[in-house]
């Protein structure tokens, strides 16, 4: 009897083990915003957020973020944009002209299922070194460059993710009634229009947040961005530089910027979550 | 056993009315990973009737179907011999396009996948991508070829809801629709009935009978008695061979071969 | 209906080039990264650059030893809090949660994913780094200022429960009932069926979950760099400094051009990193692709 009682005990207390593990992993989400949204409100006013940094903004003294907050939100933009048309058509290709489960199809998946985890600073570095090679300096071009090659994968691997969900025969009978590959592929888009969102969403996400592909490519600058071949500031990276300032107000500029930048990628977590239930509820 | 040679002449002699036959296989065989799943397939299928594909599950009915409209393309690992002649066109043949070949197939598959657009959209998807842009002819075939399936009159107010609302049934002749839309000439269907309920099969399949008159139908089923409901034709499909052919009452009440015999009996399945 | 033809035909024609143009740019990193490491191998031999610990481009030597190490250390640390963490949580999530809860912890997991690293480097250095130095070093005895490999370590397990946890609930839910249900009839308590059964049928899947964890970890460079300390030196234990690879190349990409080598020392130094990361990834998602093709 008192074997049975021990293994029973050793069950309650696993299943506690494993209660406290699954606490401490989503806990640490709310401790996350939690700690940036207590140490940044205090800071936040609508000065930061409307104003670019006047002279000796880095000092403790006027201005705001917008220079960054527009630059990343340009940067996100574009290279949001081009890694959609290049990685949508790239899915499609896989899924609809490349004949299901052959090499081709296999290994080109798996490689953007690799590139997807190879990190950012990689693909900074080389493109740093390329921009260098050929005399172009730092600009929002050059992150918007090395951006889309980071996001490429992204869209990709979601996109097909997507496909991968529509019916066969869905394929089968459009075929059917005479359609070509192409015209298939337009019908499949169709019905997976609202997780190309997502994707879409996803992709922004990871380009609004990311520095170690900006930090070599992109530069940095006070101005508001206005030219592709000029440096521009993003908001990773202004809240890097604030953050490593000595001064306390500077800090503090930090943390409210990087309360704003949760609230950009809250919003796009949301957006995407709406979406996904909206994709769930399209399906036969 | 029946040859090949003795399934053609069985045949001829009931189809005194018709020149060729539509749907001609000959020494059709498929691997699929090195698998043979058909083999020495050689078939005459009687153009205006209703021909069922039956055997049981994995003998390779279903890729007997999808050889005849090429879907069977599509399958990983696969490799074709032989030729499918539809009226006298090699299917198979290099230069033959595969569009134009499916085009003249209309599929009705094993749940009805209506395509993410309304309902008018839906029939007149085909009519469009094949060039018909007139406003007009395309009201005109979406209403005819609804009529034809019976479901005008539920519909006729609400053609701009989206397909997929309507009930499974009312889905699966929509399916049926939007094939006919496209002027097929032969109606493939997949175990069509097997997702609908009882009052819905019963349309669909009095909705065949009918269409046999202007098409030429291939069915998959593994429900015998839905075979013997609706079909004039029966191949018997056992291990990726026809063992037997022949008129419906033939087949499933007097079978010549053992296997056949044992399988309308129930003994295997 | 030629143009229909036409048009598929010119469609896919500009869609695999696409696909070729963004393959070729992967073949251009590498190439780049090889061709641009050149000077630097040729200076010095292989051997040496991964095993010397001096680090001090002004007068030529590139001893990667340091930065290696504190890669190890900061991965190592993430790892072993990570772990068992997810495999516990993930468990628990498959086993025993109702689906109400695991539709609720799952998206949150995803948001874990959604932020971004330079967020987590401030909570690093608002948190981790005072918790630290004041609350956990003074139990050990240990001086600190809390920039060390175990901040980073801390960082980084965070960053990294989202991807672990996600493919490891996908591998425990392909395990078929019935073989739990073998295990229970058999008068095994669930949580050793799930020891016994569940997560040793499940092993290669948590392994390449881990393996693509700690990929993502070797990788991430922001976060880590905020709170590493980021001293070239060996660290010796949890409350040394320490200075990974990826926090080498962001910190020092924009002085290099002065000093002979060093771009090719950095350049080096993405090619060890984009090598590594390709081949852990490239196994974890073969293992991932051979579960999904079997179940």
């Amino acid at each position: 009897m008192s074997n049975v009682k021990k293994r029973l005990l050793k069950e309650k207390i696993a299943k506690v083990a494993m209660q406290l593990s699954g606490i401490t992993i989503t806990g640490s989400l709310f401790f996350i915003i939690g700690t940036i949204l207590y140490k940044g409100l205090p800071y936040l006013s609508w000065e930061m957020i409307s104003q670019a940094p006047k002279g000796g903004f880095y000092i403790g003294k006027e201005g705001g973020i917008l220079n960054a907050i527009l630059g990343s939100l340009y940067l996100a933009t574009f290279s949001t944009m081009l890694a959609t048309l290049i990685g949508i058509p790239i899915s499609i290709f896989l899924n609809v002209y490349v004949k299901s489960g052959s090499f081709l199809e296999r290994s080109c998946k798996l490689l953007f299922d690799v590139l997807f985890g190879i990190p950012s600073i990689v693909y900074g570095a080389i493109a740093f070194s390329i921009m260098v090679w050929m005399g172009i300096r730092a600009s929002l071009l050059g992150g918007i460059i090395t951006i889309t090659l980071l996001t490429i994968p992204i869209v990709v691997r979601t996109i097909d993710e997507l496909l991968k969900t529509i019916p066969i025969d869905l394929k089968h009978v459009t075929f059917s009634l005479g359609a070509t590959r192409w015209e298939l592929a337009k019908i499949l888009l169709k019905y997976i229009k609202p997780g190309i969102f997502t994707a879409i969403l996803l992709a922004f996400g990871r380009a609004i947040g990311d520095v170690a592909g900006v930090l070599l490519t992109t530069g940095f600058s006070d101005n508001l961005p206005k030219y592709v071949d000029e440096p521009a500031a993003t908001l990773p990276l202004a809240i890097f530089f604030q953050l490593s300032s000595p001064i306390p107000e500077v800090q503090g500029r930090a943390y409210a910027s990087a309360l704003v930048l949760t609230f950009i990628i809250l919003i796009i977590v949301i957006c995407t979550h709406l979406l996904a239930s909206k994709q769930q509820k399209h399906k036969i | 056993m029946y040859t090949s040679s003795s399934i053609q002449t069985a045949e001829t002699q009931d189809l005194v009315n018709t020149s060729i036959p539509h749907i001609q296989i000959k020494d059709l065989n498929v691997t699929i990973e090195g698998k043979r799943i058909l083999k020495n397939i050689n078939l005459s299928i009687p153009n205006n009737s209703v021909t069922s594909i039956i055997g049981p599950s994995g003998c390779g009915k279903t890729t007997l179907l999808k050889t005849l409209n090429r879907l069977v393309d599509d399958t990983k690992g696969v490799e074709i011999t032989g030729s499918v002649l539809v009226n006298g066109e090699d299917l198979y043949a290099k230069d033959a396009e595969v569009t134009h070949i499916r085009k003249k197939m209309g599929l009705l598959s094993q749940k009805p996948f209506p395509l993410p657009m309304s309902i008018f959209d839906n029939v007149a998807y085909g009519p469009r991508i094949h060039g018909e842009k007139n406003k007009k002819v395309l009201t005109q075939i979406v209403e005819t070829q609804l009529r034809n399936v019976g479901l005008w009159e539920e519909v006729k107010d609400r053609l701009e809801a989206s397909a997929t609302r309507l009930s499974i049934g009312q889905q699966q002749r929509l399916c049926l629709a939007r094939g006919l839309a496209v002027k097929p000439e032969i109606i493939l269907g997949d175990e069509s009935t097997s997702a609908l309920d009882p009052v819905s099969t019963q349309t669909i399949e009095n909705l065949l009978i009918a269409l046999k008159q202007d098409y030429t139908i291939v069915l998959v089923t593994h429900i015998l008695r839905q075979a013997r409901r609706v079909s004039d034709y029966i191949i018997f499909v056992y291990n990726g061979e026809i063992i037997e052919f022949g008129k419906t009452d033939d087949v499933l009440l007097n079978p010549q071969n053992e296997i056949t015999q044992q399988y309308v009996k129930g003994f295997i399945s | 209906m030629n143009w229909r033809l036409i048009k598929d035909k010119l469609i896919q024609r500009s869609f695999a080039t696409m696909l070729a143009l963004s393959l070729v740019v992967i073949i251009l990193i590498l190439a780049g990264l090889s061709f641009k490491s050149i000077p630097l191998l040729r200076a010095e031999s292989l051997g040496a650059i991964l095993t010397e610990s001096v680090w001090s481009p002004l007068n030529g030597s590139f001893g990667f030893l340091p930065f290696i190490m504190g890669t190890i250390w900061v991965t190592f640390i993430s790892l072993i809090i990570a772990a068992p963490l997810c495999i516990l949580a993930s468990a628990y999530l498959v086993e025993y949660a109702s689906e109400a809860l695991r539709r609720m912890v799952l998206p949150l997991v995803n948001v874990l994913a959604a932020i971004p690293p330079v967020l987590y480097g401030v909570w690093g250095v608002l948190f981790v780094v005072p918790f630290l130095s004041q609350y956990v070093a003074p139990i050990v005895g240990a001086e600190t200022t809390g920039y060390t490999v175990f901040a980073g370590g801390i960082v980084l397990a965070v960053m990294i429960f989202p991807i672990m946890m996600s493919i490891m609930v996908e591998v425990l839910q392909t395990i078929p009932y019935e073989l739990k249900a073998a295990s229970l009839s058999l008068g095994a308590t669930k949580w050793e069926t799930i020891v016994k059964v569940i997560l040793v049928k499940a092993k290669p899947g948590l392994i390449a979950a881990v393996v693509l964890g700690i990929s993502r970890a070797f990788g991430e460079t922001i976060a880590v760099l905020m709170v590493c300390g980021n001293i070239p030196q060996i660290p010796k234990s949890f409350f040394d400094a320490g200075y990974p690879l990826p926090a080498l190349i962001a910190n020092n990409f924009g002085e290099m051009m002065s000093i002979p080598l060093y771009d090719s020392a950095l350049m080096f130094a993405a090619l060890l990193l984009f090598v590594l990361i390709f081949g852990f990834n490239l196994i974890s998602r073969l293992i991932l692709n051979r579960l999904e093709g079997k179940s």
